[in-house]
């Protein structure tokens, strides 16, 4: 058993990730009066628009999510301790990438439905984030398969770099599939259209924020993450008492 | 040295799966059946001659793939029962071996129900195959089989060591396959002949099969003794 499960895990609460937290509701006030407000309506999709300011970012940050996981899980294959902190952040960032995806699909069709008439378009783009977005809770499953953390661990590093390797054959595949079989009809729906500075201010905020909110429920779900193991370990009391202890100093 | 090793180990693995199969009969008196019964079943739900005949060869890959998954289940199921993976483990021998004996015992068993649900689309959905088709056909089950069998085992080995398995290997296997399923539908299609398509046209599809076969042949000869060696 390594030292990183018997060590004592950290706080659930910090000053930096509070304030990291405060950072992230306020910008999600400003990017939601810019959003919603402060920014103008399009020529041809009028409001529906708006819906870019939370798809792209959830978007943005689903893949960031994504390629974090692998990074972790590579560095837990390929490093030395085998740290189990880092399959951790593997897992956490998963389940908030796999949420975010979520909300990019649901997002995604609602403004296809609006600019398109679909929910749905077998682009390739949206293609593959779909099969991401599976292929991560079949990720996400893994991790709950049990057995030794160290065993969780690798198994799910293992998956993950699996999945790495699937998304871009999976991407190109669908690519030539779609190339064939179907025209451009698709309307992108940015391609052809200029969009002015604080539209793409508000877009770029956006994309800050969300990844701010995703710094955010990574550190806490992580740190959840490490109190769960704790307690599997070490049983519940150790948990609870770590808990105490932080009561008493604020 | 080692890698005679491997072979030998491989061989000795692949032999004994195939063995077990053909003396349980499951596979012929089960999962064959099955497959049919999969062609048939398309036949009631889409009940038209001629859209059968269009849409064969995705109905065949779509019948593999369903197919495949019982196949893979029950490879591992195997070594599950009275902890025969221990027993391998304990043997001492190289984990690429036996990933590469799973592989080749899956290939051959995919082959052969990938021979008879073609035999199936040509009896059932009234598809024809002239000799070039026929060439390609069997180049495209080959690689395909290949491609399916070397995740399959990957993820079967996932099975064998976890809790709550049998619901897990169609949800982290179809969608990884996807590729397979896209170049195998079209170089049938080729094959096939359907919707004007020619036999020359399916071949580049094959190179595709062949790329995913081979990439995940070796992240799976790395990644199968880590997974099982727990």
């Amino acid at each position: 058993m390594s030292n990183a499960t018997t060590s004592v895990p950290p706080p659930t609460r910090t000053v930096a990730t509070r304030n990291l937290g405060l950072i992230a509701l306020g910008g999600s006030v400003v990017l939601a009066m810019l959003g919603l407000f402060f920014t103008a309506e399009d020529v041809d999709q009028g409001s529906s628009v708006r819906i870019m300011y939370v798809h792209v970012p959830t978007a943005w940050v689903a893949y960031l999510a994504f390629v974090f996981t692998a990074a972790c899980s590579a560095g837990h294959l390929w490093g030395k301790k085998h740290s189990l902190n880092l399959d951790r952040l593997a897992g956490a960032s998963a389940e908030v990438g796999v949420i975010f995806m979520g909300v990019t699909l649901v997002t995604g069709s609602l403004w296809g439905r609006l600019s398109w008439g679909t929910y749905w378009q077998w682009d390739p783009r949206l293609t593959t984030t779909a099969f991401l977005f599976v292929t991560y809770v079949g990720y996400l499953a893994v991790r709950g398969l049990g057995g030794t953390h160290q065993q969780r661990a690798k198994r799910s590093a293992i998956v993950a770099m699996f999945a790495v390797l699937e998304i871009p054959l999976v991407h190109f595949s669908v690519l030539i599939w779609r190339s064939l079989h179907q025209e451009a009809t698709v309307l992108r729906p940015n391609g052809d259209v200029t969009m002015d500075g604080l539209m793409l201010f508000t877009l770029v905020f956006g994309v800050a924020v969300f990844t701010t909110i995703f710094a955010w429920l990574v550190l806490h779900r992580n740190r959840v993450l490490a109190l769960l193991d704790a307690v599997e370990l070490r049983g519940i009391d150790a948990a609870l008492a770590v808990r105490r202890a932080e009561e008493v100093t604020p | 040295m080692t890698m005679s090793r491997i072979i030998a180990v491989a061989r000795a693995v692949a032999s004994k799966d195939l063995r077990i199969e053909w003396r349980s009969r499951v596979m012929t008196n089960q999962v064959l059946p099955f497959a049919a019964i999969v062609m048939v079943l398309f036949a009631f739900a889409l009940d038209n001659d001629g859209i059968l005949q269009r849409v064969a060869p995705g109905l065949v890959w779509m019948a593999t793939l369903f197919t495949s998954l019982v196949v893979v289940q029950r490879s591992f199921a195997v070594e599950a029962a009275d902890s025969a993976i221990d027993a391998l483990r304990l043997a001492g021998v190289p984990a690429q071996g036996v990933y590469l004996g799973k592989v080749a015992a899956l290939v051959v068993q995919l082959v052969v129900f990938e021979a008879v649900l073609a035999v199936l689309a040509l009896i059932l959905y009234r598809v024809n195959v002239d000799v070039h088709g026929a060439v390609l056909l069997v180049t495209t089950c080959i690689l395909a089989s290949l491609g399916i069998a070397a995740l399959a085992a990957v993820y079967g080995g996932l099975s064998v060591v976890g809790r709550g398995r049998e619901t897990l290997l169609p949800l982290l296997l179809l969608p990884a396959v996807a590729p397979v399923l896209i170049g195998a539908t079209r170089a049938t299609e080729s094959a096939f002949g359907s919707d004007g398509a020619r036999v020359v046209e399916g071949w580049p599809w094959v190179g595709l099969l062949a790329v995913f076969g081979a990439i995940f042949l070796f992240g799976g000869t790395l990644g199968f003794g880590p997974l099982t060696d727990e």
